[in-house]
């Protein structure tokens, strides 16, 4: 297969099938959790304005007193990595466009070289924090091959996409099928791995938030 | 009929000076990149050669690719290259028609060492029978007259690549010459690919006059001669900058298109399209695409008929989504599946629970 | 003895529910749990990492509740939770577990993980895997009626001492009182001028009050070794007493666990809303405060601190109170470092001061709270929990330090202005 078919395919029959499968994966595992229901709190709650679970979800972004002393890197790497992948994907004109295709939705861009340089910064914080989870007693000693292969796939998209648009390692059609082929990737393993906390992490937070709330604890 | 006179004789007796010779060679060299020996190279070894034989088979073709040939409104060096070659077929050129005309092919191939120029895809369903020309397939035509040839040139992406023949659904079953060479149905031949709808005119000459004067030109992996075809249309763009600044038009009359900003969102496919078009341009160098504002539609490219709209960016999909409704419907009835499951074991161990007392805290 | 695997994994699988299956596919093992769990800080040692105590549960959610897991199992791939993996996971539940939710603080994702903690004991606790030091104090709570084998009588011999002591009568069984204080059995052993605190308290406050008979033990056992089933069986006696006794409101004693069991967990375990209030002793006196009913002069001379109880502050919601009520008696108060919803355990909740095997783990952990009070320079140390302050000072004693941990009510009782009569 020659590498324009390759994109070509990539942008075509592997997208239809990556965003089915992830949809599918997404609908399927979110049920899956919820269905499990909670029972209903019978004690008297108590009524603290700023506790609910809707403030936890903003509020568990911000690190606790006295943590990012003991895990810096978590705390910055994580926030950077998280903040500069929203960057490209968000506000990179070539993404709304892809955005705009399927749900119709556009707004302005940021300049290329700034996103340019956002993706550095995205590779570098996301290097560091693998770096980190090899290094750290604890990250080490929880760290499964979900995690480096999570790891590597969220890395990928960013790291091809920047050699394609940068015209690094291998031809430009080549590289642009690479990188639309590791998003679908990333696509359909979401789903399955921990990368499903994009959706679960609000779920939980909430859960988390609103049963303090009703004793009346702001988390 | 392959004359037994050099070019340069022809060429002199057509009234070609000496010095229209040289500039002829000087240019051509120049525009392929060639080092400066190189002109005095070309002088010399065309001056010399006795004026090969092509034959130019035209199938499932448009005839967009001869019109761009000779599509000049003035003599010009495109038009010199038939005093270098002795064309000996060519369904739009030729005088002669019918029986005489084929007769001329037929010995023009006992001869042997011909160059075989090919325009148009060759359908090969049913035996090819959707396009036949003097009572035989294009697939036949094309077996016989390749036999014997010295080497073939596919011009057009037709004949490169499939072109708009083989397009969705490709319904004759169209298939390039470079195809037919890798299925073992017509003989294997030094192959050059000069894609484009159609290609550049200079562009064609300038192939032809570097294979006539050293041989077969470095090609990429898609036979493509790499002078003409190594670089993207985005790589050699005017407009680069402002895709590198994300500075976008984004209809065909905003203040983005007036600007002459890139043509990204518009659906220029200059990234992944290899030509000459930013560089050597159309028309005698006056414009091309990209310059007079409509997007880059990727035709030297294999498939190009079939990747998407022309007018959507290549970060968009080319086909719409059409499993994303069902995979909704069949991702909630999975989960819905799994919850009554769920619920089902849930209410189960619930049933099975024993109130635990103290003699359940040891084994 | 009929405690057996297969119960601990029935009941686990009813306790499984949508936030814990929420959590457990959050966790993206970031180890910051590890950073705010003080067994994991003061040794070191990964195995404390929070999500990695709960291991055990996380395989026994994925192979029953997600499709993926049960085809894991099916094929071998993942492998059933067996009955020695449980008991290697005893000293990571319970030893070097106090429930005190730091980790659900700062969990990234928003992972409650003392929720799954006090899940998991559950079934720890019906498949033999509870520690030995917890299952005789639940034993004791069940048969006698308090973790520490008081009776009756015991209790009765401390009322009839602060009878003496303060000269107020501590009235028993006394229907239509306003207030039914319960007692630890901690206060009632170790720190009786708790209660002569309270007689006082309410005398100058003007308000009807009673000790019951039947349920005169605040603690719960059963929360600490985690059998609701217990639990319940303990928070009924205080149902019972409270109804039949016809109070309004019951009061939690300083202690920080039985304030979890019954204000936030008793209307859950037994069912049903309570038909009457549940307060924390300081919230009680708080309200006091505010209402102009609490009179107190002087202050102490001495710099304090005061240590958060987990269950009473983070998990009980009684921040400002003990503030409000601290800064009437004293001048000096420092705040600790990482105060209120952030302090740190005492290290000896959650049942593990009753585990013998848990002590050593125990005064290692205790180093942080060393540190904390060392930074403010205080010279007393200020507490609402009686097994905090047990705990506090077998650690303070431990490390050569000569602070002494007060109590928070029996501080403001030595600060009453004197009655007039």
């Amino acid at each position: 297969m020659n590498e324009i078919a390759l994109l070509n395919w990539a942008r075509g029959p592997g997208l239809d099938i990556a965003v089915a499968v992830f949809l599918l994966g997404t609908l399927w595992r979110l049920i899956e959790i919820i269905s499990l229901g909670r029972k209903k709190d019978l004690s008297a709650p108590r009524h603290k304005p700023g506790a609910s679970g809707w403030h936890t979800i903003a509020r568990r972004s911000v690190a606790p007193p006295g943590m990012l002393k003991r895990s810096p890197i978590s705390y910055i790497g994580g926030y950077v990595f998280h903040v500069g992948l929203a960057l490209i994907v968000f506000f990179y004109a070539q993404h709304i466009k892809l955005i705009e295709s399927l749900i119709g939705l556009s707004w302005p861009a940021l300049p290329s070289q700034l996103i340019d340089l956002v993706t550095v910064i995205t590779l570098a914080a996301m290097v560091l924090v693998l770096v980190d989870r090899i290094n750290k007693p604890v990250k080490r000693y929880l760290s499964t091959f979900e995690d480096y292969f999570t790891w590597a796939v969220t890395f990928l998209p960013i790291l091809t996409g920047y050699l394609a648009v940068k015209h690094l390692l291998l031809p430009y059609t080549t590289m642009l099928a690479l990188h639309i082929l590791s998003v679908e990737l990333l696509l359909v393993v979401l789903p399955f791995t921990k990368l499903f906390h994009v959706f679960t992490a609000f779920m939980s937070r909430w859960y988390n938030g609103n049963a303090n709330a009703h004793k009346g604890v702001s988390v | 009929m392959a004359k037994n006179i050099t070019l340069y004789e022809a060429l002199a007796s057509r009234g070609i000076t000496r010095r229209g010779f040289m500039k002829f060679c000087a240019a051509t060299a120049s525009m392929m990149a060639l080092p400066p020996g190189a002109a005095a190279a070309i002088a010399e070894t065309l001056g010399k050669t006795l004026r090969p034989s092509v034959i130019w088979l035209s199938f499932q073709e448009c005839t967009g690719c001869t019109e761009s040939l000779t599509r000049a409104d003035s003599p010009s060096v495109e038009q010199l290259i038939f005093d270098f070659i002795s064309l000996d077929y060519h369904h739009t050129l030729q005088a002669a028609a019918g029986h005489a005309a084929e007769e001329a092919r037929e010995h023009a191939m006992t001869m042997g060492g011909h160059l075989v120029l090919v325009d148009g895809s060759i359908p090969t369903l049913a035996g090819g029978l959707h396009s036949t020309i003097a009572g035989i397939t294009n697939l036949q035509m094309l077996q016989e007259t390749v036999e014997n040839a010295s080497a073939v040139v596919s011009i057009g992406t037709c004949a490169a690549f499939g072109g708009l023949p083989a397009a969705k659904p490709n319904p004759t079953q169209a298939k390039s010459v470079q195809e037919l060479m890798d299925e073992g149905l017509i003989a294997r031949k030094p192959l050059i690919n000069v894609p484009g709808c159609p290609p550049i005119p200079s562009v064609i000459a300038g192939v032809l006059a570097h294979y006539l004067t050293f041989g077969v030109p470095e090609l990429d992996k898609l036979g493509r001669p790499k002078v003409f075809f190594g670089d993207s249309i985005h790589d050699r763009c005017y407009r680069r900058p402002f895709y590198d600044q994300g500075k976008f038009a984004k209809t065909f009359d905003d203040e983005g298109a007036r600007k002459g900003w890139c043509l990204f969102e518009l659906g220029c496919k200059g990234p992944t399209t290899f030509n000459a078009c930013a560089t050597t341009k159309w028309n005698q160098g006056t414009s091309f695409p990209i310059e007079a504002g409509h997007g880059c539609i990727g035709c030297s490219e294999p498939s190009f008929w079939d990747a998407g709209s022309f007018y959507k960016a290549l970060s968009q999909p080319t086909e719409p989504l059409d499993l994303a409704a069902g995979a909704v419907v069949a991702g909630a009835a999975i989960g819905v599946g799994a919850s009554i499951a769920n619920r089902a074991k849930k209410n189960a161990a619930k049933s099975q629970h024993e109130t635990a007392t103290l003699k359940d805290l040891e084994k | 003895m009929s405690a057996s695997l297969d119960k601990g994994v029935n009941v686990l699988k009813e306790m499984i529910d949508a936030p814990i299956a929420s959590y457990f596919n959050s966790c993206v093992h970031c180890g910051l749990c590890a950073e705010a769990c003080l067994f994991y800080t003061e040794t070191g040692d990964p195995k404390y990492t929070p999500i990695h105590k709960l291991e055990p549960l996380r395989r026994i959610y994925t192979q029953e509740y997600t499709l993926l897991g049960k085809l894991a199992k099916m094929v071998g791939l993942s492998k059933p939770v067996t009955d020695d993996e449980l008991e290697e996971w005893q000293e990571l539940v319970y030893n070097s577990c106090t429930l005190c939710a730091r980790c659900s603080l700062v969990c990234p994702v928003g992972n409650d993980l003392v929720y799954m903690i006090r899940k998991f004991r559950e079934g720890m606790a019906v498949s033999g895997h509870a520690p030995e030091g917890l299952i005789g104090a639940t034993t004791r709570a069940v048969e006698i009626g308090s973790p520490m084998g008081i009776r009756l009588p015991a209790v009765q011999a401390q009322m009839k001492h602060v009878q003496e002591d303060t000269g107020i009568e501590i009235p028993l069984d006394r229907e239509g009182a306003e207030y039914m204080v319960l007692l630890s059995s901690m206060e009632i052993i170790n720190f009786p001028e708790y209660l002569g605190a309270i007689a006082k308290i309410m005398k100058q406050a003007g308000k009807t009050w009673t000790l019951c008979s039947t349920a005169f033990e605040a603690t719960n056992s059963g929360i600490q070794i985690g059998v609701g089933d217990i639990a319940k069986v303990l928070v009924n006696r205080i149902v019972e007493g409270a109804e039949r006794l016809k109070v309004k409101t019951v009061i939690s004693p300083e202690c920080g666990h039985a304030y979890t069991a019954l204000r936030w967990d008793g209307a859950n375990l037994v069912g049903r809303p309570f038909s009457f209030e549940v307060l924390h002793i300081l919230e009680v006196l708080d309200g006091f405060r505010e209402q102009g009913l609490l009179k107190t002069e002087g202050f102490e001379e001495a710099r304090v601190t005061f240590h958060d109880p987990c269950q009473l502050v983070r998990r009980g919601g009684v921040m400002e109170q003990p503030r409000s009520l601290l800064n009437m008696v004293a001048k000096d108060f420092v705040e600790m470092d990482d105060p209120a919803k952030y302090n740190w355990c005492c290290g000896g909740g959650g049942g593990v001061s009753a585990n013998e095997d848990a002590e050593e783990l125990r005064l290692q952990a205790f180093q942080v709270k060393k540190r904390q009070l060392e930074k403010t320079g205080a010279e007393t140390l200020v507490t609402a929990c009686a097994n905090c302050r047990i705990v506090m000072e077998e650690g303070l004693e431990h490390y050569q330090l000569d602070i002494p941990v007060v109590g928070l009510t029996e501080t403001l009782a030595e600060h009453l202005v004197e009655a007039e009569d």
